[in-house]
C-alpha cells in the first residue's frame, strides 16, 4: 500500500484488522511526512520514540485478534493543550517553558488505551486563545491550502490540528473547542471537526481556558473517523465534576445515512450582513442537499445570536483570569529573574508579563476587570443572563420538532498570515461569530467541507445538534458529506 | 464607561501583570474598544432571567470528602522553577 499517511481511520482500521498493514508501517509513513513539515509548523513538539513503541504495541495486540478497539494501531496528532505524561505540553506558551507533566490527560489516556499512537504535539494559539493560530509561542502554523503567494492561517485555536490532518502528516488529531476553536479551523483545512455537548469529554488533563465552555473533540478526514474517535475520547470521568454520567453509544453504528423527516432548522439570524455571496450560497446548497436528502427544512429564529459574541467576551476572559491565575512563577513553568530587593509581587508580575503573550495578557485583564469590584453585576452577571437567553433559543427551536440547526461555518474562507494584525481585537473574535452560540448553549457542533470558493479555499457547513445527541447529529452530517461530495485536497507545495 | 491611563494600571496590578507606564495609553484603548463592543449586552432585556451557572441540568457530581491520591512530593515538586527540601521556594513573603 502507498501513501499511508493519507487513510483514513476507517480505511486504516480495516487494513489494520486484516493484517495488509501494521501500525509500525502507517506510524513510520507519517513520521516521513512530519520530518518534511517544517514550512507548516504543525507539530511543534515530535514523539518519534513513543510512536513506534505504542505502534509495536499495537501491533502485538492486533496479532492476538479478538475484538480489538477501532482506534488499535491509528497515528494521531494531539494539541499541544492536552497534559501528556514526559512530554512538553505548554499550551503554545511561554509560561509553560519546559512543563513536563507527571500525568496524561483522561482524554489521551483513554486513547492510547485504545490503542492510538501519538506522532507529536500540534501548534495552537496561546492557551487556545485565538482565531488565526498567531498567538503561538512556536509562531504561525501554516494551512496546507495555498492559492497565491500568501501564506494562509489554518484558523484557531487548533490551526496544528487542523494543518496535520489536512497536509495528511497523521490520520487525525485531537483539538479543543471553547468558541469555535474545532470548527472554524476544521472549516478553513477543508477536514471535520466535531464538538461533543459539554460534559461528553473529561476536561480532567486538559490545560482550562474557559472551564465551562470548554470542550475537546477529534478533527479527522471524514464524518465516519470523527465517529469514531469522538467514541474513544467521549465518557465519565469522576475527576471532572461537569463530566457527564451518561452511556456514549456506537456513533459509528449509527451513520445510516438515512435522514428522511428530519426536521433540520435554518436561523435567519445568522445571514449577516456583509457575508460574502459564496457563503449565502453554499448555505442554500447545504439546505437543498439536506432537504432532496429527504429532511424537511423549517425557518427558525435564534433571536439572541447578535449577542453571542459579546456575552462570550465576557465571560470566557472571565474564566480565564481565574484559570489562568496559576500560572504565578511558583509551581512550574517560567519564572521571572529578579532583581536586587524584588519581593513576590514583582515575580508574580514579571514572571506573567514575560511569560504571556499579548493577547492572553489582554484578555486576562479584560477578566479581571468584568470581575472586579463594582463591575461584577454590569457585565459579568448581565452576560451569564444574557446566556440564558441564547441557550433558551436554541431549547424553543428544539421544542418546536428541530432535529438539528444548518448554519455557515465561518463568515469567510481563510485569510491571510499577518492581515489582520493591524485590525482592531474586535475584528478577529467576528471569525466566531456562527460557532460561539454553540459554546455557550453547550450543545453539539459539527463542521462538514462542503465546497470551494472562487479562489479554490475550503468552506464549511456548521451543523448543531440536541443535547447528548451527537449520534443523530453526526448522521445527518453524513448525509451531508455524501451530498457535497467534496473530495479536494491541498496542492502539496511545503 | 470609559477606562483611563489610571484604571488600566489598576486593572493590570489587579491581575498580576507589570505593563510599563508607556504603554498603558494603548492598553486603554484595546480596553475600551472591547469594552464598547460588549456595551451591546445593555440592550438586552435580563428581566427575571437567572444567571446561567451551568449549561447541564445535572447536579455537580460529589463524593465523600476523603483523601483518594497523594504521597507524590517529588512528582509535585519535578516542574518547579526553584524547589529545596521538598518545598517550593519563593523570594522573603514576610518582614
Amino acid at each position: 500500500m502507498s501513501d499511508l499517511n493519507k487513510l483514513t481511520i476507517s480505511d486504516a482500521r480495516d487494513a489494520l484488522k486484516k493484517g495488509d498493514v501494521t501500525s509500525v508501517e502507517l506510524t513510520e509513513a507519517c513520521l516521513g511526512q512530519i520530518d518534511g513539515q517544517g514550512a507548516l509548523n504543525a507539530f511543534v513538539h515530535n514523539t518519534d520514540e513513543i510512536a513506534l513503541e505504542q505502534a509495536r504495541a499495537a501491533d502485538a495486540r492486533l496479532a492476538e485478534g479478538g475484538d480489538t478497539p477501532a482506534m488499535c494501531g491509528i497515528p494521531i496528532g494531539v494539541k499541544d493543550l492536552f497534559c501528556t505524561r514526559g512530554v512538553e505540553s505548554q499550551a503554545a506558551s511561554r509560561i509553560l517553558e519546559g512543563f513536563k507533566p507527571e500525568y496524561e490527560s483522561t482524554i489521551t489516556t483513554q486513547l492510547f488505551d485504545d490503542g492510538a499512537v501519538m506522532l507529536g504535539k500540534l501548534n495552537m494559539d496561546e492557551f487556545a486563545m485565538g482565531s488565526s493560530n498567531e498567538t503561538s509561542v512556536y509562531g504561525d502554523a501554516v494551512n496546507p491550502w495555498k492559492v497565491d503567494a500568501r501564506n494562509l492561517t489554518p484558523g484557531g485555536s487548533s490551526g496544528g490540528s487542523a494543518s496535520a490532518v489536512a497536509a495528511d502528516l497523521c490520520l487525525a488529531a485531537t483539538g479543543t473547542d471553547t468558541g469555535g476553536s474545532i470548527r472554524q479551523p476544521a472549516a478553513f483545512t477543508g477536514i471535520t471537526g466535531i464538538k461533543p455537548t459539554y460534559g461528553r469529554c473529561s476536561r480532567w488533563g486538559v490545560v482550562a481556558f474557559a472551564s465551562s465552555l470548554d470542550q475537546a473533540g477529534p478533527m479527522t478526514k471524514s464524518v465516519r473517523d470523527a465517529a469514531i474517535m469522538l467514541e474513544s475520547m467521549c465518557g465519565h470521568d469522576p475527576k471532572d465534576s461537569t463530566s457527564a454520567d451518561l452511556p456514549v453509544p456506537n456513533f459509528e453504528a449509527m451513520l445510516t445515512g438515512d435522514i428522511k423527516g428530519k426536521v433540520i432548522g435554518i436561523p435567519h439570524e445568522y445571514r449577516m450582513d456583509g457575508m460574502p455571496d459564496e457563503i449565502e450560497t453554499l448555505w442554500s446548497e447545504g439546505r437543498k442537499m439536506l432537504e432532496d436528502a429527504g429532511a424537511r427544512i423549517i425557518d427558525i429564529s435564534l433571536p439572541h445570536t447578535k449577542y453571542a459574541l459579546p456575552a462570550y467576551y465576557v465571560i470566557a476572559p472571565a474564566e480565564a483570569s481565574s484559570n489562568l491565575a496559576r500560572y504565578d512563577g511558583v509551581r512550574y513553568g517560567h519564572r521571572a529573574k529578579l532583581d536586587t530587593g524584588e519581593g513576590i509581587v514583582d515575580m508574580y508580575e514579571k514572571t506573567r508579563a514575560e511569560g504571556f503573550g499579548h493577547e492572553v495578557q489582554r484578555r486576562v485583564m479584560v477578566g479581571t476587570y468584568v470581575l472586579s469590584a463594582g463591575f461584577y453585576d454590569a457585565y459579568y452577571n448581565r452576560a451569564r443572563r444574557v446566556r440564558s437567553l441564547i441557550k433558551r433559543d436554541f431549547d424553543q427551536a428544539f421544542d418546536q420538532g428541530v432535529d438539528a440547526i444548518l448554519t455557515p461555518a465561518t463568515p469567510s474562507a481563510a485569510f491571510g498570515l499577518g492581515e489582520m494584525t493591524d485590525a482592531d481585537p474586535v475584528q478577529m473574535y467576528l471569525n466566531d461569530i456562527f460557532t460561539v452560540t454553540v459554546n455557550l448553549a453547550g450543545l453539539p457542533g459539527i463542521t462538514v467541507p462542503a465546497g470551494l470558493d472562487a479562489k479554490g479555499l475550503p468552506l464549511g457547513l456548521q451543523l448543531i445538534g440536541r443535547p447528548w445527541e451527537e449520534g443523530d447529529l453526526l448522521n445527518v452530517a453524513y448525509a451531508l458529506e455524501g451530498a457535497a461530495g467534496f473530495v479536494s485536497k491541498p496542492e502539496k507545495w511545503w | 464607561m470609559s477606562i483611563d491611563k489610571d484604571t488600566a494600571r489598576k486593572v493590570a496590578h489587579l491581575a498580576r501583570i507589570r505593563v510599563a507606564e508607556d504603554d498603558l495609553p494603548a492598553l486603554a484603548d484595546e480596553f475600551n474598544k472591547i469594552l464598547g463592543f460588549i456595551e451591546q449586552l445593555n440592550e438586552v432585556n435580563v428581566d427575571g432571567i437567572e444567571p446561567m451557572t451551568s449549561v447541564t441540568p445535572q447536579r455537580l457530581f460529589r463524593r465523600e470528602d476523603v483523601v483518594t491520591d497523594g504521597g507524590m512530593p517529588e512528582k509535585v515538586l519535578k516542574n518547579a522553577p526553584d524547589a529545596r527540601e521538598g518545598f517550593f521556594a519563593v523570594p522573603k513573603v514576610v518582614e
